[in-house]
This record gives C-alpha cells, structure tokens and sequence, in this order.
C-alpha cells in the first residue's frame, strides 16, 4: 500500500514537573495505516498519545519541547488552536466513557458544540457514526435511551461512534479494549481493521497479540524512549535490537 | 467561511464567560475585604490597653470589654468541653462501627438536620430545656449546653473527615497483628486523625465565640457587674455586646466607636482561630496525598 | 478466656459508641417536643389557620393580634431575594474555583470563601447596619437603609460560601475522562463545563443551593440588626421587613413568661424549624438519589 506521511513527532521531549517522561521521540505515521505502540506500563506510549491531541495540556505543570508535524504545521505552535486540532485528531479511552446522556445525544454532541444545527444533517451523521462503529443495529431502536444502559463493550464503541461524528482524520485509541471482554474486544479489532480506510489510527496497547492482529506498524517504548519501530511484521519476526526481542518473546515486561 | 466566524465566536463567548466567572469570585473577595477594612479601620481606634482589660464604666458608654472577652472564652471552651468528646465518639462510630443500613441512615439524617437549626430555635430550645425545664437559669452552664448542641455537627463533620483520610492499610495492618477493634482504633486511626481532629475543634471553638441568638435568652446579660465565679453566672459576651451596643443603648451614636472596638476583638478572635485551622488543615490534605 | 474477656470489651466499646452517637436523634427530637410544649398552647386561642395565614402581627396591643404571615412572607421574600444574587455568584465562584483558577489562584480564593462563611453573623449584621445602611440610604435616597433590599444582599454573602463549596466538591467529582471526551471531539473549555460537567454535577448543586437557602431563612442576627423590623406586608424591596427569626430574637425578651405572646413566639419557632427541616429533607433526598446514580457514571 502507498504511504503517505500525515504526522510526525520530531525529536519530542516530555516532562512532569522536572520528571523526564519522553524522551527524544522521532516517529512518523502514515495515513490509512495503523499504528501500534506497545511497552510496558509506564513506558511512556500513553504519554505520547495524549501529546498528540495535546490532551496532556490539562495537567498542571507539564512542558513539551520538539515538535510534532501534523499537515505542515507544528501542533504545538503558539499560533495553532488546540480546539480545532482537537476535533481534526479524534480520541477513544481505555475505559468507555460516554457522557450521561442518550445514546443519540452522546453521537451528535461533538456536532452541536461544533455549530451544526441542522437537525436532519445531525441525525445523518448520527446514523452514519453508527453504522461506521457497527452499532447502528443494536441501538436503533433505542437511541433515546441513556447511554449508561449500555455494555460495556457497546459504550466503547459509542465512544467510537461520538468520536467518527465530528469527521477526525486521525483517531487515537488509548488500550481501547483493556476494560472489556474477548467477544467485545474481538468486535473493536475487527471495527479498527474497517475504520483504517478512512482514518489514520494510532492504537496504544499491552497487548502484542492485538498489535500484531490490527497494526501495519508497531513501536516499541521502553522507560520514555522509542526503542524501535518497524512493519509490524517484521518487528515481531526480526526485531532488530536484543531488547525489543526480549520484550516480545515475555523475557520482561 | 462562515465556520471560521462561528469558530471565532465560541472564543469570544468562553472568553466574556471566564472573565465573568473571575469577577464573581473577585467579588467574595472585596466583600469579604470590604467588611474587614471598615472594622478594621474603624475598630482600631478604640482598641487599646484600657478597651482590653477593664470594666465597663458611666453605664457602658466607656471602659473596656474585658467581661465580654471573658465570657465568650468561657462559653466557648466550656461548650467545646461537652460537643468535643460526644462529637468525636459520634464520628467514630460512624466511620469505624457503623455498617450501612436504616440505623446510620437516620443518625446521618439527624446530624444533617441538626446542622440545619436556624440559630434562634437553638435558642428557643436552649431556653426551654435546659434554662426552664432543667431550671438552670439563664447562666454560663444553659449557654454553654446550647452552644454545644450547635456545634456538635460542626465537629462530627470535621471527625469523620479526619477519620476518613486515614488510610485503611493502616487498619488492615493493625488487625492482620491480631489488635482488636478498639485497641486499631485507639492506637492507630486515632493518634493519626488528630491534628485533623483538633482542626475540627477549632473551628467549633470559632463556630460557638461568633454566635449570638442561641445565647441571647440562654445565658447572655447586657450588663453584669462582676466577672463570672460559677456556672451558674450570668455572662457577658462580644457577639451580644455589639448587638445590645448597636441597637438597644441609649447611646448608640456615642458608643460607635466602642461597637466597632467590639466587632474588631470578635472577628479577630473567631478569623483567627478559622486562618489557623485553614492553614493547619491544607498543610495536613497535601502531607496526606 | 482472653478471647473471651477481650470480645466483651469490643462489644462494650461498640455499644458506648452507639450510644454516643444517637444522641444526636435524642437531640433533634428533644429539640421538637420542647419547641410544640412551648408552642403549641398559642392554638388554644387562635387557629393555625388565622395563625399562619393571619394579617397582623400585634403582639402586644390589647386584644392582640397573632397572625405571622407578614413574618414568613418576609422571610420567604428575603431567602428569594438572596438566593438571586447568592446562587449565580456562588456557582460561578464554585465553576472557577474547580476548573479555571490556577493552583495559586485556588490557595487564596477558596481560603476567601472560607473566610467569609466564618464572619459571625452578628459582624456582618453589624457591618449593614453601620456601614452599608447609610449608603443605601444615600444612594438610592430612600427614608431607612435598613430594610429588605439591604439584608438580601448581607444575607447573600452569608450563603454564598454554602453554596459555592457544596458545587465545588461536586463539580470535581464530575469524572475526568468526561472532561477528556468532551475537549477530545473539539468541544471548547467553556461548552465542556455547560454541556457536560455542570448537567453531570446538577444535582450536587442543587443541594448546595437548597442548604445555602435553608441557612438564609434561619439566619437570625442579619434580619434582626438590618432588616428594619416593621411587621408588615412588603410592597417595594425598600421596604423594612421582620422575618421569623428577627421576631423571636426581638421579642422573646419582653414577652412575659408563658404568657400568649411567648407561645405565640414558640410557635414561630415551629414554622421556622419546619421550613428549615424541609429544606434539609429535600436536599438530604437529592443527594442521596445523587450518590446511586454517581456510581454508574
């Protein structure tokens, strides 16, 4: 498949208070591919994630420095707005978060705040969202009922549904199955492999086997530093430093 | 590109909206600033060595408030005295035998409508309980009972909270060496709950010095010519003081200056004791965390 | 047979306990039976009817009249007027506090608040009397500063810091990672707190509002020292008041002892403590229906 480079993390630093958290990290990711970053816990990959969409801005005394490249331009430039690049880089947590509302409300939030107001257009898109996270034959028939109903697995991919709505070009996945059961998770897998043909997907996970099964591409991160990355393929097959191979055949971790 | 307008928009509107959220706690701020200048300001002119430690003279339109300052130091550590030891023994059955059911479900709902009472129903209640029915008069021991139902939720709340922070390891530990219940408690939880719990006792001490209407038919006089000797004394008191001062004297004008004097060694007294427990207290959650 | 002595001290120190702490359902329900002694026997001379709904409140003219409705009017039309002002800057207070202040902004505001929730009420009662009284009275050129517009305002300060700490813990206990979503679809800061963190946070402040406005219409010494005293039906919001509490406080000291006028201030009392219990009641009700809902989200 052809790569096309759709963002870029350039020698990025990070850093709780006067905690080193990232490390020098230099990664490109390319459009309609996934992405996997694996590690151990506290390696740093989440970390990471969240500089993407700069949901670590949040946090009371962090700092970044380096840059990451998203279309041309620097995320975390002064000149960039962190509202509009949000809604371009779309985010699923690890635990189903859907806001305590209906099930329709939670979809069409991210259009409502965004100004649309034209209510067939937003029962479209809510529709659309749906059918894309495969949930539209589950919740059909209850769309006005709250989302909390739902199970587990099901909220996650309303997550997913709320986060399509807003069309991001990127989705980041935050260990998106880690809080649910094989089945659910098995739905999200198969969700990720049909969502990368629209979207770019960078997925953090502890678990190599779901790395292996939904990325083309697999980095690995050990104590705040990218230890490699490759084709995930390869990296599984023929890692080329002793310490990823240790990591992927169980040796630590 | 009407999107960047509207996007341009939503800025605007967070913005007008923050800025208005500041101002309104800016606004708590003047107030609360506002009132301590003029008491402040004013106060200090009348406050001096004389104003702190001598009677009343020329039916009170001169001399100090030194009975006053006694009395409200009595009445509040007298009323300590009682609400501190059956506070803290609520709380810890509360957060340590209590299970959940009916039974700590009303407790809670008393102690909840208790910290309710308007203050002039303390009063009233104060006056027929403990001044007619118990016949204690109106006297050091009725205010200080009344004082002490009022400020017997302040300190269970601030209890509970203290024994809440306390980490359950600890407990867990404790028993795990085969401690019993009681010895966990005595010797852990409590020893580590209590510069919490003694914050709470503070604030109760502020709580009881600063009210009025639950000991205006309970205990306080406006004029008592000797300092108390027995429990069963009438008092004078400087939440009291500044309200007869201000309002029923026949000189209110004249003795401004006295009621401002007044205000100035209560607030200073109840601000003082609230600033230390705030201090001790944020000291305590961020060694806690 | 240690065992066994070491048990029986468990179950004494439990039971101690116990004890202990029901006093505080013995105190409450004292507080009842002896507010109805003192109270009731008033119903004797008049209905509580003519009572609550009565238009004139002279006490002390010969034949008396006992109707308090111009008092609870007052007190209802002071916490009205209180809450207006104190309810939106207390939640705003609480919205900055827990979402915009930075940490050094929060460490001298929230001590502020706190502050102001520790003046004793005779101070601030004070401070409207002396102070803010002759201001209105210049301002807005009007015959007394001591009346109902002025103890709204004094006693809206004395709400406010209920208020605003209530909604603060239940603003920071709206769940991150709701924030998180939100911000995440490109939601600005200020639509993610009225979208989702104040909806999630509703009924916690609620709560602080309904207590806040139950420490209004028992506070006693504001309305007895600013309030103006005047036991009649209000017609403009300049217009001196004597709500529940002020009349007992102002009056219990003359009334002769156990005489109409004294159960009659008793019974005040009743009406007084039974606003206040259902203020209490209903938030107790939100808060708990509050914490199962809590759980799921």
């Amino acid at each position: 498949m052809e790569k096309t480079l759709k963002l870029s993390s350039q020698n990025l630093n990070f850093y709780y208070g006067t905690v080193q958290a990232l490390h020098d990290i230099s990664l490109d990711f390319y459009s309609n591919h996934v992405t996997a970053l694996i590690g151990p816990s506290g390696c740093g990959k989440s970390t990471f994630l969240r500089c993407i969409n700069r949901m670590n801005d949040l946090i009371p005394e962090t700092k970044v420095d380096g840059k990451i490249i998203f279309d041309g331009q620097d995320i975390y430039a002064h000149s960039l707005d962190v509202v509009l690049l949000r809604k371009r880089i779309g985010m699923v947590f690890q635990k189903p978060n859907p806001f305590p509302k209906s099930i329709f409300e939670n979809v069409a939030y991210g259009l409502k705040v965004n100004g649309i107001r034209d209510k067939r257009l937003i029962s479209e898109t809510v529709e659309e969202s749906l059918i894309k996270s495969a949930l539209w034959d589950e919740v059909k028939d209850r769309l006005y009922e709250s989302a909390l109903s739902l199970s587990g697995g099901q909220q996650q991919r309303l997550c997913i549904a709320r986060a399509l709505a807003v069309s991001p070009e990127i989705l980041l996945m935050d260990e998106p199955a880690s809080a649910l059961d094989p089945i659910a998770t098995q739905k999200i897998e198969d969700l990720i492999l049909q969502l990368k043909e629209l979207y770019t997907i960078i997925i953090v996970t502890h678990n190599m086997q779901q790395a292996a099964r939904v990325s083309d591409f697999t980095a690995f991160f050990y104590m705040g530093k990218l230890i490699e990355m490759d084709d995930t393929e390869t990296l599984f097959t023929r890692p080329k430093l002793k310490q990823t191979e240790d990591y992927i055949t169980g040796r630590f971790g | 590109m009407q999107n960047i307008y509207f996007h341009k928009r939503r800025k605007i509107v967070e913005k007008i909206f923050f800025g208005i959220f500041r101002l309104s706690s800016a606004i708590n701020a003047l107030a609360l600033f506002i009132i301590i200048y003029f008491i402040v300001g004013k106060g200090m002119q009348a406050i001096s060595w004389t104003f702190l430690t001598e009677m009343p003279t020329d039916s009170m339109t001169k001399g100090g408030i030194l009975p006053c300052i006694i009395g409200t130091f009595i009445l509040s550590l007298c009323s300590i005295g009682i609400a501190f030891p059956i506070g803290v023994s609520s709380a810890i059955y509360l957060n340590e035998y209590a299970k959940s059911g009916t039974v700590l479900r009303i407790i809670r709902l008393c102690i909840n409508n208790l910290a309710g009472v308007p203050s002039v129903v303390f009063g009233l209640f104060g006056l027929a309980f403990f001044v007619i029915w118990l016949n204690l008069g109106v006297s050091l021991i009725s205010g200080s009972l009344t004082l002490a139902v009022l400020t017997l939720p302040v300190i269970i709340g601030a209890t509970e909270e203290a024994l809440k922070a306390v980490p359950h390891t600890y407990r867990e530990a404790s028993l795990a060496l085969g401690a019993t219940k009681w010895q966990t408690i005595y010797k852990v939880v409590l020893p580590t709950a209590l510069p919490g719990i003694l914050t709470g006792g503070i604030l109760g001490l502020a709580r009881a010095a600063g009210e009025t209407a639950p000991i205006m038919f309970t205990a306080a006089v406006f004029y008592n010519p000797s300092l108390p000797s027995s429990i069963f004394s009438k008092i004078m008191a400087l939440p009291y003081h500044i309200y007869v001062l201000a309002t029923a004297g026949t000189e209110i004008e004249k003795t401004r200056p006295l009621q401002y004097g007044t205000a100035l060694v209560l607030i200073v007294l109840v601000l003082g004791m609230n600033l230390i427990a705030i201090i001790y207290r944020s000291k305590l959650r961020r060694r806690m965390r | 047979m240690i065992i066994f002595k070491r048990q029986t001290t468990e179950k004494t120190m439990q039971w101690l306990f116990f004890t202990i702490a029901a006093a505080s359902i013995v105190i409450l329900i004292m507080i009842m039976i002896f507010l109805f002694i003192e109270g009731i026997p008033i119903f004797k001379k008049i209905s509580i009817i003519n009572f609550i709904f009565g238009k004139y409140w002279y006490p002390t003219s010969s034949p008396p009249d006992f109707g308090i409705l111009p008092l609870i009017t007052a007190s209802i039309v002071v916490t009205f007027l209180s809450s207006l002002i104190a309810v939106p800057l207390g939640v705003m207070t609480a919205i900055y506090l827990s979402e915009i202040a930075s940490t050094t902004m929060r460490e001298i505001v929230k001590p502020v608040v706190e502050m102001l929730a520790a003046l004793p009420s005779v101070v601030i009662g004070f401070f409207g009397m002396v102070v803010f009284a002759p201001f209105l009275q210049e301002t807005f050129d009007i015959a007394t500063g001591l009346n109902m517009f002025n103890a709204s305002i004094m006693l809206a300060f004395m709400a406010i810091p209920t208020i605003c700490s209530i909604s603060e813990d239940a603003i920071s206990s709206v769940p991150k990672t709701l924030k998180e979503a939100s911000l995440s679809l490109g939601a600005t800061h200020f639509e993610t707190i009225t979208r989702v963190v104040l909806p999630a946070a509703l009924s916690g402040i609620t709560t602080g509002v309904i207590l806040g406005m139950a420490r209004v219409i028992g506070e006693t010494m504001v309305v007895l020292m600013v309030a103006g005293g005047a036991a009649l039906m209000p017609s403009s919001i300049f217009d001196p008041v004597r709500p529940m509490p002020a009349s007992i406080a102002a009056e219990m000291a003359e009334a002769p002892f156990r005489g109409d006028h004294y159960f009659a201030l008793f019974a005040t009392g009743i009406v007084l403590f039974i606003f206040t219990f259902a203020f209490n009641m209903i938030a107790d009700y939100i808060s708990n229906k509050y914490k199962q809902s809590g759980e799921r989200v």
